[in-house]
């Protein structure tokens, strides 16, 4: 256990540039897949290797890759999705901004085993910043023979650009993603037909996230055995955890799927335990989208196992009582963060980023905004809480995408486990609103 | 005086039309090479950002019109698209533009304090400018660096694990550097370098 994949070598001074990164093995996987493997068979390892997405659905990386649609002669583009804007979520960043060239050597080979000849990385407008680093190394790469006209002199070819957007959570979304890319408004797209068909500029695309594509040259390296070697069953090889909230080390940690729960909030070497010596209250494990669930089941399963740091395991229990790891954004409350608070925020949150295209999204979304502020200001009523519900029931798998589901789940689900909260707000409406923030209580001293 | 602001001040006063520094124009035509033949609209978001940035600070219909007939579109399509994005002002902003995380995991460790302690200081709320022009304050959603809460940009540039003391000696630091008329960071079209 603890095996590293991403992060092994971001501590090396100046790993940024090429010529470091290169002297530490960098790149040897382009040279490996271009001369000596076909595009189906880095395909095939991929799919053997078991790599599942890690932009927050975990959908397997090589079953996505062969949908593209290879027969059409029109162009194919990867596209990564660097938008990053999942709260809670903050690993991609920290991968593109250590570790530039692994990204890159990560795209050059899937570009090759898709047939791809144009490669962009899409960044949220917010990481300028990036914009130069990822611009450097793309122009190092090019310099030293690795992007171009034929690689190392094989006969193919790519290109690779970056392109910020400008603000839109939504972007996130991979067709949302794709309108943005053709300089439009992010308004996801009509799912069929998929862009592995029709993508960018109706042309089949490849949308993955940043550390789904960090992992390719890992297991063309070393084969898709070896890679599927590290972690547990179907979760396979590693994952970044962007962890936040009330710990002690907040930080990026890379994990090996399968350590338990327990291990990853209180140990040193991850979050460190809670801050202030104060108790776990909640956590919501894989960024703002997925359910949170209280200290005991993010501990144990209702049935009584120690939950793990896996797909399967944190989805055990389906919405009664489990989660998912979605994107490894890692959000830690502690007992005097307040729920209800906290949900009229993440509430807030997806109305400001719904599109409006549809009505159960753009209306509900702001209907929960609102009737959680009143709640939360000491102006709620009981039967606000099941309006509440009926409401995130009402958008969930009603909308053209996720953004509805992901705008109910945190409500419905904070509801289920912290109903009290709720009932507590409504009931003494005085306290509540002489708290500021409502940060800083314990409901149970007051009552 | 920056060659930008000469242009900026003949364009008001002279009613000039508004246009890039040659030097941004070749950058501007190797972005829009980025993308295929004939998808130049795709260049439109980097594009605004330079505008925005190097064409007086927001994006009036003037730079909007400019950026259309750059890039052969309707100005309707860069409306549509200015107006979606939350990077971009469709008014004057201040020099400095504060943008303060109010996302849950900032909210829990003390984004909210920050965002009062600003407005306590400057004396302006959410969406304002200061009277000097200096700072405009603006609430927005997380920003991708939760672990290093709470944090806000300015101008595009990151500023974590805020405390009151933290604020006062950066905000003093900005008021110095605004008189220098120096950016601290690359601009958007030195980027693409
Ligand atoms: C509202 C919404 C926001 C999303 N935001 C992101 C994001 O910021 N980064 C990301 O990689 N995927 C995001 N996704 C998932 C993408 O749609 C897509 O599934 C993913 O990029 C595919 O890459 P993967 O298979 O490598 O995970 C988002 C999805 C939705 C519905
Ligand atoms: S669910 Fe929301 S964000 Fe997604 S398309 Fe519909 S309105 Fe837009
Ligand atoms: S919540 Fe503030 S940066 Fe993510």
């Amino acid at each position: 256990m603890g095996r590293k994949i991403l992060l092994e070598n971001s501590d090396i001074p100046n790993i940024k540039s090429f010529d470091v990164f290169r002297a530490h093995g960098g790149y040897f996987s382009v040279e490996k897949a271009l001369k000596t493997m076909a595009p189906d068979e880095i395909i095939e390892e991929v799919k053997k290797s078991g790599l599942r997405g890690r932009g927050g659905a975990g959908f397997p990386t090589g079953l996505k890759w062969t949908f593209l649609d290879r027969k059409s002669n029109k162009p194919r583009y990867l596209v990564c999705n660097g938008d990053e804007s999942e709260p809670g979520t903050f690993k991609d960043r920290y991968l593109m901004e250590k570790l530039p060239h692994l990204l890159i050597e990560g795209m050059i080979c899937s570009s090759f085993a898709l047939g791809v000849n144009t490669a962009y990385i899409y960044i949220r407008g917010e990481f300028k910043y990036l914009l130069g680093i990822l611009n450097q190394a793309i122009n190092e790469a090019y310099k030293n023979g690795f992007l171009g006209k034929n690689i190392l002199g094989t006969n193919f070819s790519l290109d690779m650009y970056v392109h910020p957007g400008a603000g839109a959570y939504i972007c996130g979304e991979e067709t949302a993603l794709l309108e943005s890319l053709e300089g439009k408004r992010g308004n996801p797209r009509i799912k069929p037909p998929f862009p592995a068909v029709v993508g960018l500029y109706d042309c089949p695309t490849v949308v993955n996230n940043v550390e789904t594509l960090a992992n390719v040259g890992y297991i063309v390296n070393f084969g898709g055995d070896a890679y599927a070697s590290i972690g547990l069953g179907k979760s396979t090889g590693t994952k970044l955890i962007s962890a936040c909230g009330n710990i002690n080390n907040p930080g990026v940690y890379e994990i090996e799927l399968g350590m338990s729960v327990e291990d990853f909030i209180y140990k040193e070497e991850f979050c460190g335990g809670i801050k202030d010596k104060l108790e776990l209250k909640a956590v919501v494990p894989g960024g703002s989208s997925v359910p949170i669930v209280p200290k005991e089941l993010i501990l144990f399963t209702a049935s009584g196992e120690k939950r793990l740091m896996t797909y399967e395991s944190l989805a055990e229990g389906g919405f009664e009582s489990g989660t998912m790891l979605g994107s490894g954004g890692f959000i830690v409350y502690d007992e005097n963060a307040c729920i209800v608070r906290n949900t009229w925020n993440f509430s807030r949150f997806y109305h400001h980023e719904s599109c409006g295209q549809c009505s159960p999204c753009r209306e509900g979304t702001g209907w929960m905004e609102k009737i959680l502020w009143r709640i939360e200001h000491g102006h709620g009523n009981m039967k606000d809480i099941d309006l509440l519900v009926s409401i995130a029931d009402k958008i969930e798998g009603n909308t053209i995408c996720p953004l509805g589901d992901a705008a109910a789940w945190p409500v419905a689900s904070a509801i289920r486990h912290f109903r009290e909260d709720f009932i507590f707000h409504v009931q003494y409406p005085e306290i509540v609103k002489n708290i500021k923030h409502g940060a800083l209580y314990k409901y149970e001293n007051q009552d | 005086m920056s060659g930008q602001k000469i242009n900026h001040i003949l364009h008001q006063k002279l009613n000039i039309p508004i246009c890039f520094s040659e030097t941004t124009l070749q950058k501007v035509h190797k972005i829009i090479a980025h993308y295929p033949e004939g998808k130049q609209k795709s260049a439109l978001i980097p594009l605004l950002h330079i505008a925005q940035e190097e064409l007086g600070g927001y994006l009036s219909v003037d730079v909007m019109d400019y950026i259309a007939d750059l890039l052969k579109i309707q100005p309707i399509e860069v409306y549509e698209v200015a107006t979606f994005y939350s990077q971009y002002y469709l008014d004057k902003v201040g020099k400095y533009v504060i943008e303060v995380c109010r996302t849950g995991p900032c909210a829990i460790c003390g984004g909210e304090d920050i965002q009062d302690y600003l407005e306590e200081k400057l004396h302006i709320k959410d969406g304002e400018t200061t009277a000097d022009g200096l700072f405009t304050l603006k609430t927005v959603e997380c920003l991708g660096a939760c672990g290093y809460a709470p944090v806000m940009q300015i101008n595009t540039e990151f500023y974590e694990h805020l405390t009151p003391a933290k604020i006062d000696i950066i905000l003093e630091d900005l008021r110095l550097n605004a008189t220098n008329d120096k950016h601290s960071d690359k601009t958007w079209a030195e980027k693409y370098s």
